[in-house]
């Protein structure tokens, strides 16, 4: 590649945005600069809420109807995109600039084929009708790599997988040549081994065709993959602006050295992680000072009475921050080094708690007036676990690989098809209605969605008060507001916070208050669904912390479900990888994570995108390729067979049997031995 | 000595009890934060405030219309007193208030401030020859020496009656504007400024408006009325503004008592069809369906004919003929009740179906919460603004129903006056030349205006309460500031 400096595609220029909302002006954007030049990625990173997306929408003027540019300029071209008439703009939008958004699901029309979708774009940006049209969409769609693209063209959204709907939103935004790529979260609602097929694509794609990139997203995984360049936003305000490698290895801001710290993985049981305290203030603020000072360590009074401006640190790093004006340098100096972890609170195991034996949920397909039978998906099939008190286990795997289920029908949420599970001696499936409600108290669930898991309709007490009225526990209703008022203190929430609603906290005190709900009743074992994955990286920090001090204190046992191997890392003693609803490898964290021996495992801890750039560069295995397969009608012999890069005969032929390469480690695989 | 005997039909137990439970209703919401916040948008919206005026009007017409006594007749002179006799009429308080507009009742038809009769007559002139002429009418501008002072008598009178409507309206005014000027530390004149420009975050200013209207209409009707026949008068003379507003109640008690019907039967079905599922569900669906597929106004009127023979053959249990035509009445809420149940069982069902998968139920079915009480306090107060929505939503339609109904004839009972009995009149009405428009014109205007201020008032409660509903003004503005 030629090292000229590349033209300049697009440069943002003070650029404001405000929504006007019943709580006053919402500075959604405030005086935003930035530039990025032809064929470089430009990544924008912060957490929600920090107006990364309103930069994009900004950008291609698709702002929400009480929002407006409050000034500043959007050059591109030579012109102020501000200034344009809409029909011109519409020119712009796909013709030079073109968006691909977080949800591939519903950015496309399920009432058109893929086809005329495309053949839309290539009609109002190209001028392309008919066989001509036809051919640059056969050509569009082999570039993004979906194979027999002339039948493909012709089918529907909903024949598509998540990562294929992808590829084609990819297709359609290349369709108008632009000049510039937005992509809001491209690969958020995607599974670990589909982002990294999609990351690839989108790499590839820009080095053949020299485009400029700007990456939206919340996950330093992907920027470290992706990114040349990275601003990291707060609160509507760009507070650093750095080249990766500057970024990765000196992040300046105290937001940005915080981002890193929060993160789970590489930490392995090493401490507590590092937390940022309070949430991002609302952007009808009216800002004096610092924005990030209410929660900086280091803030001190300059910071709350001045707002900082830019201050270059070389090699193209600048960043908004006190610590960095050469009068304070002393302070930089002093402060430096002075975060000390604490040490992460030890755990100590106890006698096996939970076992689960052949444990499986199949669900009948019915098809035809009489509602016959034709098929079994089979989300569970015989899944084997067993967990000690005081320990973590995490069932790892895919979307749609069966877990939550396995997670329900342990609870007996859902009803299992067969085996069972064991709970301290207790044969849950065995169980009739009223012995089970007694033995509810022992195990809770914790659940994804902090917003969907709590009634918006009842207050926080109440809330945790449910369990221990519907289960007849904790006495009269004095006892039980005394200890409710107690777990509350437990989890980190304030006394005063019991009579207020859910919708007044925010997604981490959710979650909080989500946990105390099932510490309510003094629970043994508690299943963990995702728990942090709604959550941004700071708050995730804190319920991974608050998780682990309460396993501590009380010698809970975790059944903890989650694709997110950082958090894997972090918290989990043993770790069960699963795959089309069986568990394909299984073991103690430090022999699963560290020497893998399925090939699913390998590609899995492969495919997750690292913040450290060693590991994003040396990343020398190729992403799986293919889907996961309909659990309806998993591939015979070994489910991996078809994606696995090892298959031989014999993995098409059976399914292999489980291997124990140690005590605690078996992996079903035929190559193992 | 003038005595009476209250009379409680059963339509004004059940809409006393309709009225209890609102009264409780607005108790609760005041209590619930985020319901007195939907209500505050609701009330924040200026058309939904005038429509809220013109619907408690006619609710005042109603309330007042519901309470009902039979008068003691009086005895004649030298007949020993052993019993009081009641008379047959049932009264309410209502026709008390309108005592000139029952009693002065011309022979036949009248047009609207007549002072004669619509039609020539046979009159005998006082030498005996017989001739054909407008006669006068009894009441009817009876008090004008000459007909020509008409019309300025009119205008004198409406303005005496315009300026009393002000009046009451100036009273009316004063507690909300003191209010106003004392939650916002105002002086009286900038609250009364700004009650009237609308600058108050509740939409005081179209409650106010409307109630000028209102009020001022009312005096001049009341003014008026008391020396023409504002409205004319039908076939048989009766006052056509009396009938209107004796047909108010009938429209008010078929759109609200019928939802008492309809909120169990709906509500329960769908949320046990949403939340059991399987067989349940099947079962409850099937029976919506095979109803909402029949045209309703076949089911009703087989119903209601059924419902007649019963009352007819059990004619003693009815002391009056008042109670009689009040338990058709009763009788029509209750099957047309029965029959719309099945638009609220659907969307319960349907958001019942969507809500059980949420984390908080699954949440409570780890406690081991019974279902039932998981449908109580879980999903139904999260479903609640769709029965809220469709019942306001469904009121307009039921005023509307019946006067389908009693236009084809099978409605309530022929002596009592509703809307579609004054339309249903007016077929023949119309087919006159000269035709007799102001009957018709004064129940489609008054129905009108009764269905166009419910629907007004649904809109704004839909979108205060939907958290669909309005997605780019509402929803977006509080999506961008999180």
């Amino acid at each position: 590649m030629n090292q000229a400096p590349a033209e300049t595609v697009l440069a943002l220029r003070e650029l404001s945005m405000h929504i006007d909302s019943e709580r006053g002006v919402v500075r959604a954007l405030d005086r935003v600069s930035f530039e990025i030049r032809a064929g470089e990625t430009f990544a924008l990173l912060g957490e929600s809420g920090c107006g990364k997306s309103m930069t994009a929408l900004s950008l291609m003027r698709l702002l929400p109807p009480a929002g407006r540019v409050a000034g500043g300029e959007v050059r591109m071209g030579g012109r102020d995109l501000c200034s344009l008439t809409e029909a011109q703009m519409r020119r712009v939008r796909g013709g030079d600039l073109a968006m691909i958004f977080q949800e591939p699901g519903t950015s496309l029309n399920a009432v058109l084929t893929v086809g005329q979708q495309l053949g839309e774009v290539l009609a109002i940006h190209r001028g392309l009708k008919g066989e001509a049209a036809r051919a640059e969409a056969v050509a569009l769609m082999k570039q993004v790599g979906i194979p027999d693209p002339e039948r493909r063209l012709n089918e529907y959204p909903f024949q598509f997988s998540g990562g294929m709907k992808q590829r084609v939103m990819i297709a359609m935004a290349l369709a108008g040549k632009p000049k510039l790529l937005i992509a809001d979260e491209p690969t958020t609602a995607l599974d670990v081994t589909i982002q990294a097929q999609v990351l690839d694509l989108m790499a590839t794609l820009q080095r053949e065709q020299r485009m400029a990139m700007m990456l939206i997203t919340h996950d330093l995984g992907v920027v470290a993959k992706m990114a040349h360049r990275i601003g990291v936003m707060y609160a509507g305000h760009l507070i650093e602006e750095a080249p990766r490698e500057r970024f990765f290895t000196k992040p300046a801001h105290p937001y940005s050295v915080k981002l890193f710290e929060a993160l789970p993985e590489g930490h392995r049981q090493a401490g507590k992680l590092a937390t940022i305290p309070g949430s991002v203030p609302p952007l009808t603020t009216d800002f004096i000072g610092c924005r990030f000072a209410e929660r900086c360590p280091h803030a001190w009074d300059r910071c709350r009475g001045e707002a900082p401006s830019w201050h270059e640190l070389g090699e193209g790093q600048r960043v908004r921050c006190h610590l960095y004006d050469a009068i304070e340098a002393g302070r930089l100096a002093s402060r430096s080094g002075a975060a000390e972890q604490a040490a992460k609170p030890a755990t100590r195991s106890g006698e096996t708690l939970l076992e689960v034996e052949q444990l499986q949920v199949h669900f009948p397909i019915k098809r035809g007036v009489f509602q016959r039978t034709v098929g079994q998906v089979k989300a569970v099939d015989g899944v084997n676990l067993s967990l000690r008190a005081g320990r973590t286990l995490a069932l790892v795997g895919e979307s749609g690989c069966g877990k939550t289920t396995a997670g329900k029908a342990i609870l007996r949420l859902i009803e299992p098809t067969g085996g069972g599970a064991r709970l301290g001696g207790a044969d849950l499936g065995a169980l009739d209605t009223k012995s089970l409600r007694a033995i509810r108290s022992k195990m809770q669930m914790v659940f994804q969605d902090p917003f969907g898991s709590l009634n918006p309709r009842l207050r926080v007490a109440e809330i945790i008060d449910e369990g221990m009225d519907a289960l007849g526990i904790g006495g009269d209703v004095a006892t039980r507001r005394e200890r409710i008022l107690e777990i509350m203190r437990l989890v980190g929430l304030r006394p005063e916070m019991a009579d207020r609603y859910p919708h007044e906290f925010s997604g981490g005190q959710r979650q909080r208050i989500a946990v105390a709900r099932a510490l309510a009743v003094s629970p043994q074992l508690i299943v963990c669904d995702e728990p942090t994955s709604a959550l941004d990286v700071s708050v995730q920090a804190q319920i991974l912390n608050l998780l682990q001090e309460l396993q501590a204190e009380l010698g809970l046992a975790y059944l903890f479900i989650t694709h997110n191997i950082g958090v894997v890392e972090y918290l989990a003693h043993e770790v069960a990888v699963m795959y089309l609803g069986r568990i394909v490898e299984q073991g103690s964290a430090e022999e699963v994570l560290k020497s893998p021996r399925h090939p699913y495992t390998q590609a899995l801890l492969a495919a997750v995108p690292r913040a450290d750039l060693s590991a994003a560069q040396a990343n020398g295995m190729p992403p799986l390729k293919g889907d996961l397969p309909s659990p309806s009608n998993p591939p015979q012999g070994c489910h991996f067979h078809p994606r696995c890069p090892k298959a031989a005969d014999a993995c098409r032929q059976a399914y292999p049997e489980r291997v124990a390469l140690s005590s605690t480690h078996t992996v079903a695989c035929h190559f193992a031995r | 000595m003038r005595d009476f005997q209250i009379v409680v039909l059963w339509s004004d137990v059940l809409f006393a009890v309709l009225l209890a439970a609102l009264a409780a209703g607005v108790a609760y919401a005041f209590r619930h934060e985020h319901l007195r916040r939907a209500w505050h948008t609701v009330f924040a919206n200026r058309s939904a405030m005038a429509a809220l005026v013109i619907l408690l009007a006619y609710l005042l017409v109603t309330v007042l219309d519901s309470f009902h006594y039979r008068p003691a007749l009086d005895q004649p002179d030298g007949v020993p007193q052993t019993k009081v006799q009641y008379s047959v009429e049932v009264l309410s308080l209502l026709d008390v208030a309108l005592t000139t507009l029952r009693d002065t009742r011309e022979k036949t038809y009248s047009a609207p401030f007549a002072t004669h009769f619509f039609e020539k007559q046979m009159l005998e002139a006082p030498d005996g020859k017989q001739y054909r002429d407008y006669p006068r009418l009894k009441f009817g501008g009876a008090h004008l020496k000459d007909p020509a002072e008409r019309a300025g008598d009119i205008a004198v009178r409406a303005a005496g009656g315009a300026a009393l409507g002000g009046m009451l309206w100036l009273l009316a005014m004063l507690p909300i504007v003191r209010g106003v000027a004392c939650s916002h530390q105002w002086t009286l004149t900038k609250a009364a400024r700004e009650v009237l420009r609308g600058g108050t975050q509740i939409a005081w200013d179209g409650f106010a408006w409307a109630l000028l209207f209102v009020l001022v209409l009312a005096g001049v009707l009341g003014t008026l009325s008391g020396h023409y026949h504002v409205f004319g008068t039908d076939a048989t003379g009766n006052d056509v503004l009396y009938q209107t507003l004796k047909a108010m109640r009938v429209a008010l008690m078929i759109g609200t008592l019928a939802t008492l019907v309809v909120l169990p039967l709906g509500i329960g079905l769908g949320l046990a069809a949403g939340y059991y599922r399987g067989w349940v569900d099947d079962t409850i669906q099937y029976i919506y369906t095979v109803i909402s597929s029949i045209p309703y106004v076949l089911l009703i009127a087989a119903a209601s004919l059924m419902m007649t023979m019963l009352i007819e053959r059990n004619g003693a249990l009815f002391a009056t003929a008042a109670s009689r035509a009040d338990a058709k009445l009763v009788a029509l809420c209750a099957i047309i009740g029965a029959i719309s149940w099945t638009t609220l069982c659907r969307l319960i069902r349907a958001e019942t179906l969507k809500l059980r998968e949420l984390d908080y139920v699954q949440a409570a079915r780890c406690f081991g919460v019974s279902s039932l009480r998981i449908m109580l306090r879980h999903i139904l107060p999260n479903a609640f603004h769709i029965v809220l929505i469709t019942v306001v939503l469904d009121f307009s339609g039921l005023v509307l129903a019946e006067a389908v109904l009693s236009f084809v004839g099978v409605g309530v009972d022929p002596t009592s006056i509703s809307f579609g009995m004054m339309i249903n009149k007016a077929r023949g009405e119309l087919a006159r030349d000269p035709l007799i428009w102001w009957s018709i014109s004064a129940a489609f205007v008054f129905m009108v205006s009764l269905v166009l201020a419910a629907n007004l008032f649904a809109d704004a409660v839909r979108e205060a309460f939907d958290p669909r509903a309005l997605p780019s003004r509402r929803r977006l503005r509080l999506g961008a500031a999180k």
